[in-house]
């Protein structure tokens, strides 16, 4: 039980400040109005210039090994459900981090995902 | 008088179709890129649990031993084709990132979990009970709740 709080907890963490990374990287390197593939991996590489990419990849890297560990262990219907708990994390850090205005409907949201997420834990058995 | 209050009523007209055609745009393209979130990612996750399954976990994570499940994990085809799904995901969300804020986007591909679970009941034969759809249920009716907000409410990045 231990072992899976541990996991669920770094996937959690580190899975919400990687996309945090990724996110601050993104608005750095500015909306894409041309979907052409030149004009893609050209933002791509352009994205790989900043270094919040970087620390986003490797906080992600590190939540998908845990993602693995936890599903060698548990259902994937349970696991990635439970994972929905970056939501409370991840509007908490877009308001501090990212300085997003989450409005009330948004938390209102982002609660019924953690009842929800709540709900398909106690399914376990 | 008239003129001006013609040239102003055409000016705020113009600027009010533009916003509109914006809107709808940036609304279209968040929801098609959205649709490849929630298509992708329950995908790369089930290829995940499959690889997975067949792997089995470390016994007690010795280093020999979890030394060894790495190497059964990067030699897996299951594991790689769950990770090319992750990554067309991975593409689509730093795409989406771009224009719309995460507070947004992430609590709008939450679609993905009842999909993962969809997919882990057909694909898998995973028991997946009651509780736990209603579960799901829930988390797509708090997806519904935050989907019916603005995509962005931070001004545009400067280029």
């Amino acid at each position: 039980m231990l072992r899976e709080f541990f996991f669920l907890f770094v996937i959690v963490v580190a899975g919400t400040g990687g996309e945090l990374c990724v996110s601050r990287a993104m608005k750095r390197v500015g909306e894409v109005h041309d979907f052409r593939p030149a004009a893609l991996l050209r933002f791509v590489l352009r994205a790989m210039r900043v270094g919040w990419m970087w620390m986003g990849i490797g906080m992600m890297t590190l939540a998908f090994f845990s993602l693995l560990a936890m599903l060698s262990i548990e259902n994937v219907s349970l696991v990635v459900p439970v994972t929905a708990l970056s939501y409370t994390a991840g509007a908490v850090g877009a308001l501090l981090f990212l300085h997003e205005r989450i409005s009330a409907q948004r938390w209102l949201g982002v609660l019924l995902v953690c009842i929800g997420v709540t709900m398909v834990w106690l399914s376990r058995r | 008088m008239t003129q001006r209050g013609n040239a102003f009523g055409t000016l705020h007209k113009g600027q009010g179709i533009d916003r509109m055609k914006d809107s709808a745009g940036l609304h279209l393209k968040t929801y098609l890129l959205i649709l490849f979130m929630v298509l992708f990612a329950p995908l790369g996750n089930v290829l995940l649990s499959k690889g997975m399954k067949g792997i089995g976990s470390a016994k007690n994570w010795a280093l020999a031993d979890t030394f060894h499940i790495f190497i059964r994990i990067i030699t897996s085809g299951y594991i790689w084709l769950g990770i090319a799904c992750l990554l067309t995901f991975f593409v689509a969300y730093m795409l989406i990132l771009t224009w719309a804020d995460y507070s947004y986007v992430q609590p709008a591909s939450a679609f993905s979990y009842a999909v993962v679970a969809l997919l882990g009941y057909f694909l898998l034969g995973e028991e997946v009970t009651p509780l736990r759809w209603a579960g799901i249920a829930v988390i797509c009716a708090g997806v519904f709740v935050v989907g019916r907000t603005h995509p962005r409410t931070t001004e545009k990045a400067r280029c």
